[in-house]
């Protein structure tokens, strides 16, 4: 589904802030994976994201998605394929309008755009009809402007919105960072819920190595640029924090003294 | 001071804001939908005029005129869009570009700084002698009125379609944007040049309704677009939530400066001050909301929030 060849990112390259962000990164998706990864601030695991969604282009290597070369797809024709959250709640959505309206861009993801009208009445129903599996209530509030809604019933319309056209792949930028733990608990729920509904290949970064362990079928930790350590099938389940750290102290030979990666167990 | 006088004035100056009003729909597309403050209609607010009237003394139907001050307009769009995002160059400065090479076209166009139309030997649908003695369906005001409900009309069918929907979804979040798959480019470049065919369209109706274009009209027209949408946000912002309602309010923003502009002028107002009384007021307006924020808004209180933070706890 997925095959991310040998690839390179350096930013502000010979300039003092050279920072070389991927570095010969290679990883395969099978349908239906379910990855989580993890690593410690500045590993490469959004820059892994930004690589795939096509922020920018890689220096060197080459993406592939479902047989097709997107390494020189622009972003938003690259979109087709991709379903996206990100970790601030204001950026995947459009605070100023409806909830409908935000579903309906979404609904038209790789599709052409036209004079048809934007939003259709049985459109509407099914909307609502999607939002009351959230169990938020937000079906009461279907022409509600976004940007009225917290952050966490944001990012469960992000997550639909983002599985509504469904994606080849769909990545997750530590979509639960900026809730409050029992909000982040719920929106990961739906997050699995909506991954087995539609049997969904996900790349999940998280700074929770709880969640990194209990979710998805398969764990990969990054550093340097690279993944370090690739985990899956039953090693997977039988993960606990405390292997996960020794198994990275083993592969990376150094201490993993990256405070934040600790202090979020 | 003659209070007669001034409503013999009032209604021209209605008239005069209703073409205004359209200038300022265009504003608020590009200013309130694409989030971006394009200087350009500085210039288009000529080319729209110079080549509606230039056509019209050739001989040209006044609609065709019409229709091509639209495309002139488009065009300069057309030019700053691709300054901006083909050429990366910031918006306001792409704009600023555009117009200043819209002053040599205008000229051009124009072939000297300004040509007056003599509204007896041509049939124009607007004009400054149109406001009395005429039948209702001549009236100018009348005839901005029927443009600004058509204009409305199209641009409300136009922005809940596909496309439309995209388009506002660009000005509100780019980033979410081609995350959906919506090629913001394109939809900056497309903003642009409706919203300045809408600039230039207005200006057809202008330089028909003054009798003559000048290469210098459009000086400032930014400044008494931003104001109506200004005006209009701020007086009606309330009671109008619907988008052809807003539309409508810009609009109607657009009339009540040139009616108030006619009072100052009526109360005596030294009228080679009023670009600068113009400038500030809308400067003020649009400090307003910053202002607000800052020294208005009621602090948060503390005791009532250290309360609820430690039931969170």
């Amino acid at each position: 589904m997925l095959e991310i060849k040998n690839i390179y990112k350096t930013f502000n390259a010979g300039t003092i802030n050279e920072k070389r962000a991927l570095n010969g990164l290679s990883l395969t998706l099978e349908e239906g994976e379910f990855v989580t990864v993890i690593g410690g601030n500045g590993a490469g695991k959004s820059t892994l994201m930004n690589a795939l969604a096509g922020t920018w282009f890689v220096d060197e290597g080459s993406i592939i998605i479902d047989g097709i070369n997107v390494t020189k797809m622009p972003e938003f024709k690259r979109a087709k394929f991709l379903g996206r959250v990100f970790q601030d709640p204001t950026m995947g959505t459009a605070p100023t309008m409806g909830i409908d309206e935000n579903l309906a861009l979404a609904s038209r993801r790789g599709k052409s755009r036209g004079l048809r009208i934007g939003i259709t009445k049985a459109e509407r129903e099914s909307y609502k009809k999607l939002l009351a599996t959230l169990e938020l209530g937000l079906e009461d509030r279907l022409t509600a402007k976004v940007g009225l809604l917290s952050g966490g019933q944001r990012q469960a319309v992000t997550l639909l919105m983002a599985s509504l056209q469904k994606p080849k792949i769909l990545l997750l930028d530590e979509h639960t960072a900026a809730l409050d733990p029992k909000t982040a608990a719920k929106v990961l729920e739906t997050t699995n819920k909506i991954i087995s509904k539609d049997n969904l290949t996900t790349l999940m970064i998280t700074h929770n190595m709880k969640d990194a362990i209990a979710n998805g079928n398969r764990l990969i930790m990054m550093n340097n640029g690279t993944i370090v350590l690739d985990i899956k099938g039953e090693e997977k389940k039988n993960l606990t924090v405390e292997t996960l750290l020794k198994k990275f102290e083993e592969v990376s030979k150094e201490s993993f003294d990256n405070d934040s990666a600790l202090l979020s167990l | 001071m003659n209070i007669a006088l001034l409503f013999n004035s009032l209604p021209g100056a209605v008239a005069q804001g209703l073409i205004w009003g359209i200038m300022a729909i265009g504003v608020y597309i590009t200013y309130k939908i694409l989030d971006v403050a394009d200087l350009t209609v500085d210039g288009t607010m000529c080319t729209g005029g110079a080549v509606s009237i230039m056509m019209i003394l050739s001989g040209h139907n006044i609609w065709v005129s019409l229709l091509a001050a639209f495309a002139a307009g488009m065009l300069a769009g057309l030019a700053t869009g691709l300054f901006h995002t083909f050429m990366g160059i910031p918006a306001i400065l792409a704009g600023i570009l555009s117009q200043l090479a819209l002053y040599s076209i205008n000229l051009k166009i124009i072939g000297k700084s300004n040509q007056a139309i003599n509204v007896n030997k041509y049939d124009l649908l607007v004009s400054l002698r149109y406001i009395k003695d005429v039948p209702f369906y001549k009236n100018s005001i009348f005839v901005g009125v029927l443009f600004i409900i058509a204009i409305i009309v199209i641009l409300y069918w136009f922005f809940g379609t596909e496309l439309g929907c995209s388009l506002r979804a660009t000005g509100c979040n780019p980033n979410m944007s081609r995350a959906q798959g919506i090629n913001t480019n394109f939809n900056v470049v497309l903003g642009l040049m409706l919203s300045n065919g809408i600039v230039s369209l207005s200006s057809a109706l202008y330089s028909q309704y003054q009798g003559f274009t000048d290469v210098n009209m459009g000086r400032g027209a930014i400044v008494i677009g931003l104001a109506a949408v200004i005006i209009g946000k701020v007086l009606f912002e309330k009671i109008f939530r619907n988008f052809a309602l807003r539309l409508l309010s810009v609009a109607l923003g657009a009339v009540i400066y040139y009616v108030v502009l006619q009072i100052v002028i009526w109360i005596g107002f030294d009228t080679d001050l009023l670009k600068l009384l113009s400038s500030l007021v809308v400067a003020v307006f649009l400090a307003f909301p910053y202002w607000k924020k800052r020294y208005l808004d009621k602090p948060l209180k503390y005791k009532a929030a250290n309360k609820e933070g430690s039931e969170n706890a």
